[in-house]
């Protein structure tokens, strides 16, 4: 019998393997791809309450997280792009410019 | 028994093109493997009675999302790889053990803490979500959630505006 519960155990270890990638890549494409892979988390633990429930509210919030994830994508690819053309890298190592 | 295998199936799938994701050194391979976790949580949401959010999934993330990755990989061509060139002052174990720590957790929570009695996939099946999810959705959406909805338009309108002037050479 498959429970809430088993779906937001899957969810859970999306989200670490997300939270891993962020925090063991250096390649700032691949830390963007961890995150699409974290909100797809979000979007799994939603959409199994939302059938738990049987509520369409979760599937909304589905939605509105997977429009903020595109805005996040373009916004976030256009300033890898730009970073690049002027420090001709990808390594977030080397992105200190405003740490200090 | 059938929602349990197929549930298992695409979790497995899911998890392996993860970890794929996220281990794959060559950075188009990596956006190739997306796609297909991608659509694995799309069946996932096929399998949750939400058809409308498994077709948006395809055609957002799978079809949209990761035609931008592609996009950005192949405009920015690596004379030297990122991996090679790492900060002494980065501890990959601290990194490991701090998520392994909030997995604990997280798993801790879920196993204790008692989220509800299952739901009857077969009633689940015949509901109303599930028959007229399209129709729900859109009743939700242009009712209820109007302003938010609204509201999501103008971030895309403005994310637009912002990828567009970030990622001209020259204004």
């Amino acid at each position: 019998m498959i429970t809430p519960t088993h779906y937001m155990l899957l969810s859970a270890l999306l989200f670490m393997i997300g939270v891993m990638g962020v925090l063991l890549r250096r390649n700032i494409i691949v830390i963007f791809m961890s995150i699409e892979l974290i909100l797809n988390a979000v979007n799994i633990n939603l959409i199994a309450f939302s059938y738990q429930l049987q509520d369409g509210i979760g599937q909304v919030f589905a939605i509105f997280v997977i429009a903020v994830a595109a805005a996040e994508a373009a916004v976030g690819l256009g300033i890898i792009l730009a970073f690049y053309r002027n420090k001709e890298t990808v390594n977030i190592d080397e992105m200190n410019l405003m740490r200090w | 028994m059938g929602h349990a295998i197929a549930f298992y199936l695409i979790s497995a799938l899911i998890l392996g093109f993860a970890v794929l994701v996220v281990s794959t050194r060559n950075t188009v391979h990596a956006v190739l493997f997306l796609v297909l976790n991608f659509l694995a949580v799309a069946a996932l949401y096929v399998l949750l009675t939400a058809q409308f959010l498994a077709v948006i999934q395809v055609m957002v993330y799978a079809g949209g999302i990761v035609v931008l990755y592609l996009f950005v990989v192949m405009l920015v061509n690596l004379k030297r790889p990122p991996e090679d060139h790492s900060s002494p002052q980065r501890r990959g174990w601290l990194g490991v053990g701090l998520g392994a720590l909030v997995l604990a957790q997280l798993a801790a929570i879920l196993v204790w803490g008692g989220v509800g009695t299952p739901a009857d996939p077969y009633t689940m099946q015949n509901s109303d979500l599930a028959l007229n999810n399209v129709e729900r959705i859109g009743m939700l959406l242009y009712t209820d959630y109007l302003v938010p909805f609204e509201l999501a338009s103008m971030l895309l309108l403005v994310a637009m505006v912002g990828a567009i002037i970030l990622a001209k050479r020259e204004l």
